[in-house]
């Protein structure tokens, strides 16, 4: 019995040293205030730029692409007004729940001044919430759903926007590969994808004056394995084209479905479907595919690209995705707000990103307009004997 | 919809329906002797889908030594988890052994994440599964036969086993009382055993199925059919090894059925599922083949 109490009391004793040391720890960011310390720079022995990531989950080969671009900038500017950064990454596990959780994290654990990511609309768009209300400003790499930065003071991003991005297709399908009728088959679960079907049909209805080339609106949930279904009913009104923006490992499937299912047309999607997993799991069915993305070594969007590919293919071997570009680009653009607002106070790093104009990217140059979007070129790819290759630039 | 189309749809639902129906009754047999929801049951589905991948591609095995590896390699771990994690807990309260499958299930996810990466890999498909044959208007590709031809030979099989061996009549024993079975002078740890590692066996054919079903495999595949599968064995009434199968077959259609009448709701696909389990649960919870049997005191 005595010892029963006993361990209760240790117990407790633990449970309120958690607590105490929760508080201590939360309260710790606004002990050092960013903005006073940052006059004395040479004080300061790090500073801390956080990014989340994807890396497990469904759309962990996105996340390990951006972070090779994140780890070669940093390897090549690993300090900043004189100060060494310490860049701090977490798994938002391509999860919302976990990507608000990893924010926080890293606001009120890791002191971060300024946050980069992340791959996937949705994760950003939770992630975003969380960092709009500490009031630290976040540069986005590739989320292209304009929900992310549209209401936030403290969001941008590198990249383009689905409007856009899904106005490339439409019109690439249209004028270049002559479709006339298209299915549409949605990630239902992905803002991104929700967000670029819409965009795909709104563009597609404004340049052919009517809907009545959509011969078919369905769709699908993330981690789905059989799209036979969807893929029957939507070939049963006989598309010449099938629009599917979703993820690679998804849209992998889909269209390894379809091609035994015996559709011959065209297979189409968005930027979320480069990852080699795109090619590996769909074999055979990759080839042929065609989707709009952010870059391409070969397509060369800015005097920067050259050397950035070199410096690439040094540190990997291998030539750089859409992605890595834009996580290289995102965590410069980090660099050039706060070099520009010469202060690590995260107020003055989110005016100094707002003010970004003619930025020189890898991925193009990037200027900022009202939402914090770059206005930039879009590219599309095609899958041949397993390779990603460039097929042409589309300009805004 | 034309007579062709709704071929396609039925050999879709069919092929699909079988990969639940193996899972379902590893579910199905494990609840029938302990009383317990083995919900690590998805989770052993990936592992044998990973076996046979990396005996394919790392040691470079042929595609049927790979396969049989990872099924006797999964049914073996299945006794290993039924030793560790269920057996020490069989006098306790019912409630911590679910509990215990349900870390289980976490460990091995996590694990998995940690052991073989998040991403997600390709499985090779042996080169004569990967033939689209035309019958009637529907296409349909030669592993949807094996799938099919596979399920139901192991169903024959295991009914046999259960209704004509020893090991059968012990388990059938087992399922009615356990206490009673080990006064008969049945070693009721070894048929137990035996359940589990046959349970794990057939999950392995069902990981390995899926697996050369939809060529992509993730530290998380099974969970999601997991899932479905209990839904089909509480669908056919849980504890009954030919509900199971029935539950698996008819679930795997109505999913694919409901995406072909209603395009529109194709996204509520899985909620379709869920809702027929609350449905199930709410109004006939012994399913279409359970039996009522009254509590035991």
């Amino acid at each position: 019995m005595r010892s029963k109490k006993f361990s209760l009391f240790i117990s407790m004793l633990l449970l309120l040293s958690l607590l105490l040391g929760a508080c201590a720890q939360a309260a710790e960011p606004e002990a050092v205030e960013p903005g006073e310390a940052a006059p004395a720079g040479e004080e300061l022995e790090e500073i801390v730029i956080g990014v989340y990531e994807p890396m497990t989950g469904a759309q962990a080969a996105g996340g390990e692409l951006t972070m090779q671009g994140v780890y070669l900038a940093h390897a090549q500017v690993p300090e900043v007004l004189g100060v060494p950064i310490r860049l701090v990454l977490v798994d938002n596990r391509s999860d919302k729940a976990e990507s608000a959780t990893a924010m926080t994290r890293l606001i009120e654990q890791e002191g971060a001044i300024a946050v980069i990511g992340s791959y996937g609309s949705s994760n950003s768009m939770a992630g975003g919430e969380v960092a709009e209300r500490a009031g630290i400003p976040v540069m986005g790499c590739s989320p292209t759903n304009p929900l992310v930065t549209s209401d936030k003071q403290f969001y941008f991003r590198a990249c383009f926007i689905d409007p856009f991005q899904g106005r490339v297709m439409a019109k690439y399908a249209i004028e270049d590969l002559g479709v006339e009728r298209v299915a549409i088959i949605q990630d239902v679960a992905q803002d991104y994808a929700v967000g670029l079907a819409a965009f795909f049909q709104a563009a597609w209805i404004e340049l052919t004056g009517s809907d009545e080339g959509i011969v078919a609106f369905t769709s699908y949930q993330t981690g789905d394995q059989d799209f036979t279904a969807q893929l029957a009913a939507a070939m049963a009104e006989n598309p010449d084209a099938i629009y599917a923006p979703g993820y690679f490992g998804d849209a992998a499937l889909l269209a390894r479905q379809a091609r035994e299912l015996g559709f011959e047309g065209y297979i189409m999607g968005g930027d979320a479907w480069e990852a080699p997993e795109l090619i590996e799991i769909g074999g055979e069915a990759a080839e042929g595919l065609i989707f709009s993305t952010h870059y391409h070594p070969d397509a060369a969007l800015s005097p920067t690209s050259a050397q950035f590919v070199a410096d690439f293919e040094a540190e990997y071997g291998e030539r750089p995705s859409a992605f890595a570009a834009l996580g290289y680009d995102a965590y410069m653009l980090v660099i050039d707000a706060i070099e520009r607002a010469g202060s690590f106070d995260p107020a003055l790093i989110r005016d100094a990103m707002a003010a970004t104009e003619a930025y020189p990217a890898v991925t193009g140059n990037i200027t900022m307009d009202a939402n914090g979007d770059a206005v930039k070129d879009a590219v599309i790819l095609t899958v041949e004997d397993g390779e990603f290759v460039y097929l042409t630039t589309v300009s805004p | 919809m034309t007579l062709s189309l709704f071929f396609q749809h039925l050999a879709n639902g069919i092929s699909l329906g079988s990969l639940y129906a193996l899972i379902a009754i590893g579910y199905t047999m494990v609840y029938g002797i302990l009383r317990l929801i083995n919900f690590a049951h998805g989770d052993i589905v990936m592992l044998a889908a990973y076996i046979a991948f990396y005996g394919a591609a790392i040691f470079m095995l042929p595609w049927w030594v790979s396969f049989l590896l990872a099924i006797v390699l999964t049914a073996l771990i299945g006794i290993v988890i039924e030793r560790s994690a269920y057996k020490p807990l069989r006098e306790v309260p019912r409630i911590q052994l679910f509990t215990s499958a349900v870390a289980v299930s976490f460990l091995l996810e996590n694990l998995g994440i940690v052991v073989f990466g998040g991403r997600p890999k390709a499985f090779a498909r042996p080169a004569f599964m990967d033939i689209t044959i035309r019958i009637g208007g529907a296409n349909v590709v030669s592993y949807t036969f094996v799938i099919i031809g596979v399920s139901l030979i192991l169903f024959a099989a295991l009914l046999y086993v259960v209704k004509y061996t020893r090991v059968g009549v012990a388990m059938r024993a087992l399922s009615k009382d356990i206490e009673t079975t080990a006064l008969m002078g049945v070693n009721t740890d070894r048929i137990i055993s035996i359940a589990f590692a046959i349970g794990s066996g057939l999950a392995a054919v069902g990981g390995i199925l899926q697996a050369i079903k939809f060529p992509q495999i993730n530290p998380l595949m099974g969970v999601m059919p997991g899932l479905k599968a209990f839904i089909a064995a509480v669908l056919g009434g849980i504890g009954n090894i030919t509900g199971a199968m029935l539950g698996g077959f008819l679930l795997g259609v109505a999913e694919i059925l409901i995406v072909a009448f209603f395009p529109n709701l194709a996204g509520y696909r899985d909620a379709f599922s869920f809702g027929i389990l609350i449905l199930l649960l709410l109004f006939k919870p012994t399913g279409i083949m359970g039996e009522v049997e009254p509590e035991k005191v």
